[in-house]
């Protein structure tokens, strides 16, 4: 089991968390205007790469924060983790 | 010697003489002590037989004397609490146990089957796969019976267990797995600096080897030392003792398992105790001190009772003052196992020879033999056993090849050690050889965990101290914790040296290398011959390793004889996989308390007890419970309650139970702007104090979810979702949220379990309202048309929200109040309506309403279905943009031929529709190629008198009025449907409106 470094909670049993998919995918910006190629790409396509790996975590049982984590996918060892709103913590949220 | 004891010494052990304890095995009744574990109290006896083997039934006696036994494996305990294949070795004793020995018929002593070691050649490597691969009808009768009789040991309870257990969790600075001399200093200097420290051993007491061994620190016996830290770490603060507990895995990020046999060594749990509690422990820091264990020597007939690890020996000597045999031979490949011969000649027994498989054994040790009068053939090998039911002599091969026939009832075996890796390895990292040691040791570390003591090869005692001091000292400083200083104790390097001896060529007999599984030398040899030359496939064809004690003893051997068997060195060859857990674990321990009705949590709305009080049938909908229907008496069928409740509903009013939804407050200055984006159709231009339906896409395009959205104020929405989908809806909000529109200002809060909500449907639904929130309330269609929202009072006290809304297509509305009022309001609606009419109606009743009316719900939600597909492309805005906007205009999903909602009829009005049903033109064959979609939901409809249906179908729209097979050959049906307009009831909406 994983222990997600929480950047707003703290280290944390994964089973607090939902897995959110890939993180290193986003919507093309350009929105709707984006190719059809460029779309499928961003919504089908995965990379299944041996060592880093960015994926996006939601903290359900906590701060209902979705973060950002790149996680080693051979050892597991948590190379990053972060929030996807930079300015969560200066609104005093926290 | 003891009376009715007769191998147990007069003095001597950590057991106590005074608390005699009374247990039977095999229906004999014994008596044993405090203290005692079942094999020392057997042996204690003068029993030595304790079973039977896998394969070749052949009698076994214990090997050894802890966690790794795999021969003495007896069934214990009766009824419901009898469990199999439980290691007799660790069993601490309690007055009143009952043990069966296992794999015997008809009884320990005879066994019929023993005659498989005459077809012995039968049995050999691939057995299985040999044996039974044809004729293939053969299987279900034959072999699969045959091979379920013979396989496994021992026989499970046939009852449901009895006990409880529990899970806890523990976090630590510095773990410490054993509590012998490497752990207990581990710990001790940890503790000293401050660092929260767990010391975990799977013995009852502390001290490791040291309760087996004649070793001295301080020169003092071990064991005083080790009762004496023990005693220091309990009363410390910081230190958190479990005992009888197996750190059995390692998991990611210093996670460990541990199981703590709470109460294994009662005859039962006390009322209230759990039996077992599994430990989920997270470590900054852990200090594997786990030990090793002590490897056989494979010779012809080594699996004889009373051959015996020479660990083992001198563990049943000192710790249980149990005589293992009077006549002794040690048959030894490493310095440690001399010493049995001084533990047995300090016992009274006679030493009738020390046969060490080296030719040139340490000269101190020969010194030392020379001066009691040991005779010693060194380079010398035990080559064969005799005896029938227990050891009673030995042929030895001299260097000189002449044969020696010894007379003796007790081998004592040492093969060297091999340090107890396990946990070192459970994240993926292999043990390497260390030859000059002649064993495995750890390789490289999990981060985190340090390795100290035997675990890590060093074997003497003076370094284990050494070792897991500065280990305890390291793994606290990691943690911040300065050093306090620590005096070692004085104790000795005893001499430790080990041969890489593993086999003894041309055996007199079977030489077993896995006593559990009855794998020999011979098989080992033959899967390399037949190519299973990865150590991985040599595991599977020989199930060498294999079952409950997972090859603690056998693995090393057997690898190092397929080393040589295929030519390669030990380290080439390498070991297999270590995975969890350490030790079996019951699965209840694993499960916990979530068995049974507590199998998951269960959610009560508000009037639950309040439906339970009115005939309600409760469907699980995820956690929930909702009432299905209110069975009424004289009612014969759930069909009767659910067309009286749905009548009622079209005839005057029902009240259901909506509190199930998933409710959502979204709010902030950009609340309506990021609604309009989450939504398919335009929520920024709903006035206040109304409602609009919504509709949720993925990003893919297909349909996510639906409910309503009601604008409560200018910057405050109150949004509702579907009951199975209200967890992930706010995940999804959350997500668009912070990833997609980080720059928005706006929030969101659950409160589902904040309001208990009733639907109140029905042509007289609004004369009901009105008696709920007073005359002050004007309810009349132009001050509170069809999708208006307004916040009211019930009983002119209870805030409330009121909403004019219909999923039944009559005129309807949703009342919520705070959930604590829930069950009072629910009352007080029953109570005001009946002169209505009013019925309470459950889910099934909703169901037929909302198909009467075309309304899509789960059945027509189910991740395969586009807004269009459901008739609800008007729904999406054109004006914006949305989740999934993009994709949903895909050709795939614009193509006009795709399966469309719409309602299906039987033609013989007769019939009963089934969903799940596909539809094929009239005369089509029925292949998949000419598939035209699917029923997707189906009830009687008791306003038309018949089974109604909704399904997708390929261009439905122009099909009404058309008719289609509807054909189900799982349930081997075949009907004809005409198609029509999805909505049966008031297509206008009048009702609705009125």
């Amino acid at each position: 089991m994983l222990l997600l470094p929480c950047p707003f909670c703290g280290a944390r049993a994964e089973t607090e968390f939902v897995f959110g998919g890939d993180g290193s995918v986003a919507p093309p910006p350009e929105g709707e205007n984006a190719s059809d190629a460029a779309w499928t790409e961003a919504l089908y396509f995965r990379d299944n790469p041996r060592g880093a790996h960015r994926e996006l975590w939601f903290h359900r049982h906590g701060c209902r924060r979705w973060i950002a984590v790149e996680r080693d996918t051979v050892s597991h060892a948590i190379l990053r983790a972060e929030l996807l709103v930079p300015s969560a913590r200066k609104d005093g949220q926290a | 010697m003891n009376g009715a004891q007769p191998m147990r010494l007069a003095a001597g052990g950590a057991i106590d003489r005074a608390r005699p304890l009374g247990f039977t095995f095999d229906g004999r009744a014994y008596a044993g002590f405090a203290g005692d574990t079942l094999a020392s109290a057997l042996l204690a006896n003068g029993v030595r037989l304790m079973g039977r083997s896998f394969k070749y039934h052949r009698p076994r006696g214990p090997w050894g004397a802890g966690a790794e036994e795999p021969n003495a494996l007896v069934e214990l305990r009766t009824g419901a609490r009898r469990e199999p294949n439980t290691r007799a070795t660790v069993i601490e004793l309690f007055d009143g146990l009952v043990a069966q020995s296992q794999n015997r018929w008809p009884s320990l002593r005879f066994d019929v089957m023993g005659v498989n070691g005459l077809f012995a050649p039968i049995f050999t490597a691939g057995f299985y796969y040999k044996t039974f691969m044809w004729p293939a009808s053969f299987w279900e009768k034959l072999y699969e019976p045959i091979i379920r009789r013979a396989a496994g040991l021992g026989r499970a309870a046939r009852e449901p267990d009895p006990d409880e257990y529990d899970r806890s969790h523990l976090f630590c600075d510095v773990l410490v797995i054993g509590a012998g001399p490497a752990g207990l200093a581990a710990a001790l200097a940890a503790a000293r600096s401050g660092a929260r420290v767990v010391l975990a051993d799977e013995d009852v007491r502390p001290g490791g080897r040291l309760l087996a061994e004649a070793h001295e620190i301080d020169s003092a016996p071990g064991v005083l030392w080790a009762e004496r830290v023990a005693g220091e770490l309990a009363g410390m603060a910081n230190v958190t003792l479990l005992a009888r507990t197996t750190v059995f895995g390692l998991f990611d990020h210093g996670a460990f398992a541990a199981l703590e046999r709470v109460a294994d060594h009662l005859p039962e749990p006390a009322p209230h105790q759990v039996r077992q509690r599994l430990w989920r422990i997270q470590a900054r820091r852990a200090v594997l001190a786990a030990g090793a264990i002590e490897r056989p020597i494979a010779f012809g007939g080594n699996d004889r009772p009373g051959v015996m690890a020479a660990s083992a020996v001198r563990a049943y000597l000192h710790r249980w003052a149990v005589l293992p045999g009077r006549r002794g031979v040690v048959f030894t490949a490493s310095d440690d196992g001399w010493r049995t011969a001084d533990a047995l000649l300090a016992a009274g027994a006679s030493v009738e020879a020390v046969v060490d498989a080296r030719p040139d054994p340490p000269a101190a040790l020969m010194r030392a033999a020379g001066a009691r009068g040991l005779r010693v053939h060194a380079g010398a090998q035990v080559v064969g056993t005799h005896g029938h039911l227990g050891l009673q002599a030995v042929d030895v091969r001299l260097p000189s090849g002449s044969s020696l026939g010894i007379d003796c009832d007790l081998l004592a075996v040492s093969g060297g050690w091999n340090p107890t890796v396990h946990l070192a390895s459970h994240q993926g990292a292999k043990p390497v050889w260390d030859a000059a040691l002649a064993a495995f040791v750890p390789g490289r570390l999990p981060e985190g965990l340090a390795v100290a003591g035997a675990a890590a090869g060093r074997f003497t005692l003076a370094a284990c101290l050494a070792d897991g001091a500065e280990a305890g000292r390291a793994a606290a400083s990691a943690c911040g914790h300065a050093a306090a200083p620590l005096v070692l104790p004085r104790a000795a390097d005893e001499p430790a040296a080990q041969a890489a001896f593993f086999h003894v060529p041309g055996p007199r007999g079977k030489a077993f290398v896995d006593f559990q599984n009855d794998v020999t030398v011979k098989d080992v040899k033959q899967a390399a011959r037949e190519g299973y030359r990865s150590v991985e496939h040599a595991k599977r064809y020989t199930t060498l390793g294999m079952a409950t004690d997972q090859g603690k003893t056998a693995n090393v051997v057997g690898l190092a004889i397929l080393a040589e068997a295929t030519g390669r060195s030990i380290e080439a060859t390498g070991t297999t996989i270590f995975r969890p857990p350490y030790t079996p674990v019951a699965m209840g321990a694993i499960v916990g308390h979530h068995r049974g009705r507590d199998f998951r949590p269960a959610r009560h709305t508000p009037m639950h007890d309040w439906a339970a009080e009115n005939g309600a049938s409760f469907v699980e909908v995820g956690p929930w419970y909702r009432a299905q229907w209110y069975a009424r008496p004289g009612e014969k069928g759930w069909r009767d309650s659910v067309d009286r409740e749905a009548e009622a509903v079209r005839r005057a009013v029902g009240v259901c139970d909506v509190s199930t939804l998933g409710k959502i407050e979204v709010v902030g200055r950009d609340a309506a702007a990021f609604l309009d984006f989450v939504y398919t159709s335009m929520i920024s231009t709903l006035p206040v104090g109304r409602v609009r339906y919504g509709l949720m896409l993925r990003e893919d395009g297909l349909v996510f979810d639906d409910g309503t959205c009601a604008r409560m104020g200018p910057e405050r929405f109150f949004i509702t979702t579907t009951t199975a989908n209200a967890g992930r809806v706010m995940q999804h909000l959350e997500f668009c949220h912070q990833v997609l529109k980080p720059a928005m200002d706006v929030s969101f809060l659950s409160v589902t379990d904040r309001w208990a909500q009733v639907s109140i449907a029905g042509p007289r639904s609004r004369d009901l309202v009105a008696m709920l929130v007073g005359p002050g309330v004007d309810l009349s269609t132009a001050a509170f048309p069809h999708m208006s929202a307004a916040e009211v009072e019930v009983c002119g006290q209870v805030p409330a929200r009121l909403f004019r809304l219909s999923f039944s297509g009559e005129m309807a509305y949703e009342l919520g109040v705070p959930a604590d009022f829930g069950d009072a309001l629910m009352r007080h609606i029953m109570q005001v309506g009946a002169p209505l009419g009013l019925v309470p109606y459950g889910t099934e009743a909703l169901s037929v309403l909302r198909v009467e009316k075309g309304h899509p719900a789960g059945g027509e939600l189910n991740g395969h279905t586009t807004a269009r597909d459901l008739g609800l492309g008007g729904m999406m805005s054109r004006k914006k943009d949305y989740v999934g906007r993009r994709l949903a205009e895909r050709p795939a999903f614009t193509d006009p031929a795709r399966p469309i909602l719409v309602g299906f009829k039987p033609v013989d009005r007769g019939q009963e529709l089934k969903s799940g049903a596909h539809f094929l033109d009239p005369g089509a064959e029925a292949r998949i190629e000419n598939d035209q979609g699917y029923m997707t939901s189906v009830a009687f409809s008791p306003a038309l008198g018949h089974s109604i249906g909704l399904g997708l179908l390929a261009r439905g729209r122009e099909r009404i009025g058309q008719q289609v097979r509807a054909y189900d050959p799982v349930r081997n049906r075949d009907i004809v449907v005409e198609v029509c307009h999805p909505v049966f009831i008031d297509p206008e909406g009048d009702r609705t409106r009125g």
